[in-house]
Parts: C-alpha cells; sequence; structure tokens
C-alpha cells in the first residue's frame, strides 16, 4: 500500500482530503517532515515531564481525605484519557483506511495501538493502586473498571491481529474493522459511572457544569495531561516512522526475491 | 516530602508507570536502529526503491 503502484491509486484516493492531509500523504514527505521535529518534540516533552512531576509531588497539597494518594490521580486520570484518545485516534485512522485509503491512515493506527495499550495499562494498575488504600480493594467488577478492562483486551487483539496477517493491507482492514466495532465501548466508558451504580466516582474534570477538583490539584493534573499527551505524540510519531521504514524493508526484500528467482 | 502511610502504593504506581513507559519509548528506538540497519545493508547490496534509483546522481 505504501509501495509502489499502490500509492498512485491511494494518493487518488485522497484528493478531497485537505491538502496538509493530501501533502503529508507521500511517506517520504512525511518522514521529511517528522525527522528534524521529533528531537525537539522529545526535548519538550521531557521538559514537561519535569515541571509536571514537579507540580505534582513538590506543589500539589495532600487531600483532605485521601492524603497524598491523592498524587496516583495527576498518572492515573491522563492515562486513562489517554487510552481513550488513542482509541479514538486508531478508529479516525479506521476510517481514513477503509473510505479515504489515506496511505499514512493504517500506519497511523498500527503505530498507535501498542502505545494505547501501555496507557491503559497504566491506567489500569495505578488505579488498582489507587483503589486498594481508598476502596479497601485492588479491583472491583463493576462497570468502569471493567470497559476499561476490556479496552485493555481490545488492543491486545487489534496487535494481535497485525502481527498474524502478513500482508499490510489485508491487516489493515481487518484492524480497521475490529477497531471500529471496539469504538462502541468508548462511550460506555464515559458514561459507566453516570449508566451505573459504580464504585468508581463520576467524571469530576470534564462534566457539565466544570470541573469540581481544586485548582491546586487541577493544575498539576493537566500539567501531566499535556506532558504525557506530548509523550503520545512524541512516540507515535516515531512509532509511525518505524512503521514506514519497516514497509521500505518488505518492499526491498521481495524485490531481492523477485531479483533472485528471476 | 512526606508521602505519608501509603507511599508504598504511590511510589508503585510511578515506578510501574516509569518501566512500561520507559520500555516503550527503549523498544521504539530499538525499532528504530534495527529498521535503519537493515535498509542500509540492503541499499549496500544495491537492493534500492525505484524512487531513490532515478534520483539524480549527486555528482
Amino acid at each position: 500500500m505504501i509501495e509502489g503502484p499502490g500509492l498512485r491509486h491511494a494518493i487518488a484516493g485522497t484528493k478531497k482530503l485537505p491538502m496538509a492531509l493530501s501533502e503529508l500523504a507521500n511517506p517520504s514527505r512525511f518522514l521529511a517532515v517528522v525527522e528534524p521535529v521529533l528531537p525537539w518534540l522529545a526535548a519538550v516533552t521531557a521538559l514537561a515531564l519535569a515541571l509536571g512531576l514537579n507540580q505534582a509531588f513538590l506543589v500539589a497539597p495532600d487531600d483532605y481525605q485521601q492524603g497524598a494518594t491523592v498524587k496516583i490521580m495527576f498518572l492515573h486520570v491522563p492515562s486513562a484519557w489517554l487510552g481513550m484518545f488513542c482509541w479514538v485516534l486508531m478508529s479516525v485512522a479506521a476510517l481514513g483506511t477503509l473510505v479515504w485509503r489515506h496511505p499514512l491512515a493504517d500506519v497511523a493506527a498500527k503505530a498507535a495501538a501498542p502505545i494505547g495499550a501501555a496507557f491503559t495499562f497504566v491506567c489500569l494498575v495505578t488505579g488498582s493502586l489507587w483503589g486498594r488504600p481508598m476502596w479497601g480493594t485492588y479491583w472491583v467488577w463493576d462497570a468502569r473498571l471493567t470497559s476499561v478492562l476490556i479496552l485493555f483486551l481490545m488492543y491486545l487483539g487489534v496487535i494481535a491481529l497485525w502481527r498474524t496477517v502478513e500482508d499490510p493491507s489485508r491487516a489493515a482492514r481487518a484492524a480497521a474493522i475490529l477497531t471500529l466495532v471496539g469504538a462502541i465501548n468508548l462511550p460506555v466508558i464515559k458514561f459507566s459511572v453516570d449508566w451505573w451504580n459504580t464504585l468508581h466516582q463520576p467524571a469530576s474534570v470534564f462534566r457539565v457544569g466544570g470541573p469540581t477538583i481544586h485548582p491546586s490539584f487541577l493544575t498539576p493534573l493537566l500539567i501531566m495531561a499535556v506532558a504525557l499527551a506530548l509523550l503520545f505524540v512524541t512516540l507515535h510519531l516515531a512509532a509511525m516512522r518505524n512503521e514506514i521504514l519497516r514497509r521500505r524493508v518488505r518492499t526491498l526484500r521481495l524485490m531481492q526475491a523477485d531479483t533472485a528467482g528471476s | 516530602m512526606n508521602l505519608g502511610a501509603y507511599a508504598d502504593f504511590i511510589l508503585a504506581a510511578y515506578a510501574v508507570a516509569a518501566v512500561v513507559l520507559g520500555c516503550l519509548i527503549v523498544w521504539i528506538w530499538l525499532d528504530y536502529r534495527t529498521q535503519t540497519r537493515i535498509l542500509a545493508e540492503l541499499e549496500a547490496r544495491g537492493i534500492t526503491r525505484r524512487s531513490e534509483r532515478a534520483k539524480p546522481h549527486p555528482s
């Protein structure tokens, strides 16, 4: 899909997309844009993480009820947001694969899956470690925890699918369909705390009527969210670059096999 | 900085995140090195992409 005649066909299919997206549809152009940006992005991410950790450990006060365990929130909540956001990104990429045939859409989806899985895993583990002292248990099968666990399992399913099907374009279509089906879980995660009686607390940042968290906790939380989002973007762009290179290697090896066979 | 009675839980949460995200960073970095090394080896053997062959020689 990325290389050879398929690329012309794929680019022809992107004519209706906005100009910026069409221009980035060329993997070589994408690499030319991303290569110089990545070191700067990594540096900004490191600075933002340092600032966020400083805020979390040295500036944010202890909660009057939860004590210092509130510091787990600065890691747990952004990880949950990014775990869900990554699936949204993969769903948009799935549409890009199935509808617009954007040549970078399946590259973006494949590169995002392990990163989304990692953030969702961090969300589950940190939530569990926060739950034990606050709820008295590491785990309950309530709707929020269970739906996030399902999200993590779906990430593993998509990763397994990518690794099982050898042909990237066939794997892309199968993974895109699975991703779009899995997107049904996203509103379930978001509204589970409203629809069902859960041990997990309702939304306290993104809610109608504004955040209910005191600014002394909200500021470090948002700084950590920005820092981890920057980390996500950096890792995703780097993983996309790797995937493009991997497909070039595959193309060259097929050419080598053709040459050896003829 | 006093993390109180539940310091172990707080430190374990940050440690797990550091290990998971650290492994992810290292894995992506090693993958980049592997792919660039293989590409360089293939190109050294004269196996290049059509677009690369079409480029004018720098000299």
